[in-house]
């Protein structure tokens, strides 16, 4: 049945007494069916101006080449590998809960699964970009695919993990496109069914005719469970291919076996502080506190000290095999890193990453949302830094020392990575103007067994042992969307 | 005769829809389909639905993905140009595991994703056949083809019974198209 009461003692995941399936949809189609607020302009203007010094600043590079920044031949890569490598972590965390939180049944990824998958498939165009722009001449991108050419066909080296990359980045943008877009058809049909005029119009033929019959809903379930199960696999090889871009080279630094792991770790981690960098600001924006609460956030920030811990012991286990290994250059790169030119890099990587996420361990910060939002950004700024530290640190002592440099981005440079922000929050905030940020279908579902106001029922009837009935009003404390008066009373 | 065409349930909470099915199949009257805003649990097995085939399309398009790779990277790296990369082997197997791997999932996605808006006739445009437009809101609509042997008014009192918020006699079989 649709409807089977949980255990009182988990914590609601929708508040609110007079959630009905109507206000569902009225609350989070408001944005979407309403012209846009004052904020929601400010917002575009600021993040498409950004968007618009993407565009002056990427074709500022195609024009001249990537002379244009501050590459130089020790340092091959820096910015652009960092930012491709960034964006592609970020973008984890919207597979991870679209994905493994199904498989593991976690119910509250249902209100935040189709904004973060967004954010995935955004986040997945910037590195993208980065990908092409990296090459100077973008047109020969089509060199890193498999196609009959002139020379004979000479194809593409399959050894090499660069190709490998080609294959992941595209297969898992392309197949979280399509897990997002199936989820959304439902409540694109919602959209449809309510609309009038060329809006209808519009949104149904971006509906696909959907109907919501019984043997629709039984095969979208079935496609969405395998689409899950197949995710969980991808989104660990996708980093884990990054990480070999790095890995199999001969690099100090680069070429160590712990990469895999201690990159998907890191992107969960950054892909997490991500969501809630948007989130925590657009449940308040968009008036979605009932649907993303407390209970969502606190979660969120469990999982980024699980991740962070991760991360802090890849650091650590790094250090020590560079150590353990006896290899000179390998010491070297290490104590280079910490200790060498750019050891403020390390040691804010190093801050941002290992120590100020442990701060979550105090309940009090954790369901903090402004100190929560303010964590996240750090995160973000650490695990850029992380990335900055592999790559130009790793780099800019070359074997010989006459070939030792540094590294100083150039105008470009930092007008593209600000500008690919710029073009994220772009298609973020155009996204939540025409689709709905939360997946109404799957809330639906929530509503007679997860909810307060279901849960109220369970105590009013009084079959609840004292203990758990306490122990569940105290988890509401938490929480900045509930009324903790009528609790009280009883 | 009337002119009805359908006979429409409109529930406002998904128990009380089941219990309008299990009434209506307790008095044998066929439902021809039933239109939730949510998927619901269990309501397969009530109606009688076999369970979808889809996973083992999703299988065999994962077999196709895993061969039509495979067969690439022996083609081009092994039977068509060799290459020597420092004297290695050109059949380095290990380094086929990560494209395999990636069309397998590319191929289960794309085949298995077509195969379901095939089977249930999703595309791009066309027109939606919908009953009641709340169906995709917040109402659960059990309809009733009214062509059966069936009083119109006993299947009424039914679903009155069963807690149907409001009862629909419609004259057109889909109401979405203009």
């Amino acid at each position: 049945m649709a409807s089977h009461s949980e255990s009182i003692i988990r914590e609601p995941l929708i508040t609110g007494t007079d959630i009905t399936y109507a206000k569902i949809s009225d609350d989070i189609l408001l944005p979407v069916e309403n012209k846009p607020t004052k904020a929601w302009w400010i917002g575009f203007t600021v993040a498409s101006l950004g968007a618009l010094l993407w565009i002056v600043a990427v074709s500022y590079t195609f024009w001249f080449g990537i002379g244009a920044w501050g590459l130089n031949k020790t340092v091959g890569w820096a910015w652009d590998i960092t930012g491709f490598v960034w964006w592609v972590g970020i973008g984890h965390a919207g597979t991870l809960i679209s994905a493994v939180l199904l498989l593991f049944r976690q119910n509250w990824r249902n209100s935040i699964n189709r904004s973060a998958e967004a954010m995935t498939i955004f986040a997945v165009i910037c590195a993208a970009t980065y990908i092409v722009a990296h090459m100077g001449r973008p047109w020969m991108a089509v060199y890193s695919l498999p196609l009959p050419n002139q020379y004979g066909s000479l194809w593409v080296n399959f050894n090499s993990p660069l190709i490998w990359d080609v294959f992941a980045i595209s297969t898992y943008f392309s197949v979280s496109l399509v897990f997002w877009y199936t989820g959304l058809l439902p409540d694109i049909a919602t959209i449809r069914d309510r609309a009038k005029g060329i809006t209808r119009r519009i949104y149904s033929v971006m509906s696909f005719g959907w109907t919501g019959s019984v043997k629709t809903w039984q095969r979208f379930e079935t496609v969405s469970l395998i689409l899950a199960g197949i995710s969980t696999p991808l989104v660990l090889s996708v980093h884990t291919i990054v990480s070999m871009d790095f890995a199999t080279s001969l690099e100090p630094g680069w070429h160590t076996t712990i990469f895999p792991p201690y990159f998907v770790a890191g992107a969960i981690f950054s892909g997490f502080a991500m969501v809630q960098t948007l989130l925590l600001v657009a449940r308040k924006v968009l008036g979605l506190e009932n649907y993303i609460t407390m209970f969502h956030i606190e979660s969120m920030n469990k999982i980024i000290i699980l991740t962070g811990s991760i991360v802090g012991v890849a650091y650590i286990t790094e250090f020590f095999i560079a150590w353990y290994s006896g290899v000179e250059y390998e010491q070297y790169a290490f104590i280079n890193r910490a200790t060498g030119p750019y050891w403020w890099a390390y040691w804010s990587m190093m801050t941002c990453n290992v120590i100020t996420p442990q701060l979550f361990w105090v309940k009090k910060w954790r369901t903090s949302i402004a100190f929560s939002w303010v964590l996240s950004i750090i995160v973000n700024i650490g695990m850029w830094f992380e990335r900055f530290v592999i790559i130009v640190t790793s780099l800019h002592r070359d074997y010989i020392p006459s070939s030792w440099a540094m590294f100083y981005p150039t105008w470009v440079d930092v007008s593209i990575f600000i500008g690919s922000i710029g073009l994220f929050f772009t298609m973020f905030l155009l996204f939540i103007r025409v689709l709905p940020s939360v997946a109404m279908a799957e809330v639906k579902l929530l509503l007679k067994g997860s909810s307060e106001q279901s849960k109220l029922k369970v105590l009013a009837d009084g079959h609840v042992e004292k203990e758990q009935a306490e122990f569940y009003k105290e988890s509401l404390i938490k929480f900045d969307s509930v009324e903790l008066a009528k609790y009280k009373k009883s | 005769m009337s002119s009805t065409k359908f006979i429409l349930g409109l529930f406002d909470d998904p128990d009380e829809m089941m219990q309008g099915i299990h009434k209506l199949q307790q008095n044998s009257i066929p439902i021809y389909d039933v239109y939730t805003p949510m998927p619901i649990h269990g309501i397969e097995d009530k109606l009688g639905i076999k369970e979808s085939r889809l996973g083992y399309a999703a299988f065999l398009f994962g077999c196709t993905g895993f061969t039509v790779a495979f067969s690439m990277l022996y083609y081009m790296l092994v039977h068509d140009w060799p290459m020597n990369i420092g004297g290695k082997p050109h059949f380095a197997m290990p380094d086929f595991v990560p494209i395999c791997f990636e069309w397998t999932v590319l191929f289960t996605a794309f085949g298995m994703v077509i195969t379901f808006f095939y089977a249930t006739h999703l595309f791009p445009g066309r027109a939606p056949r919908v009953m009641d437009l709340r169906a995709t809101h917040d109402r659960f609509v059990i309809a009733i083809d009214a062509k059966g042997n069936t009083p119109h008014a006993d299947i009424t009192n039914i679903l009155k019974e069963a807690g149907a918020v409001e009862i629909k006699h419609n004259d057109r079989k889909y109401v979405s198209y203009e």
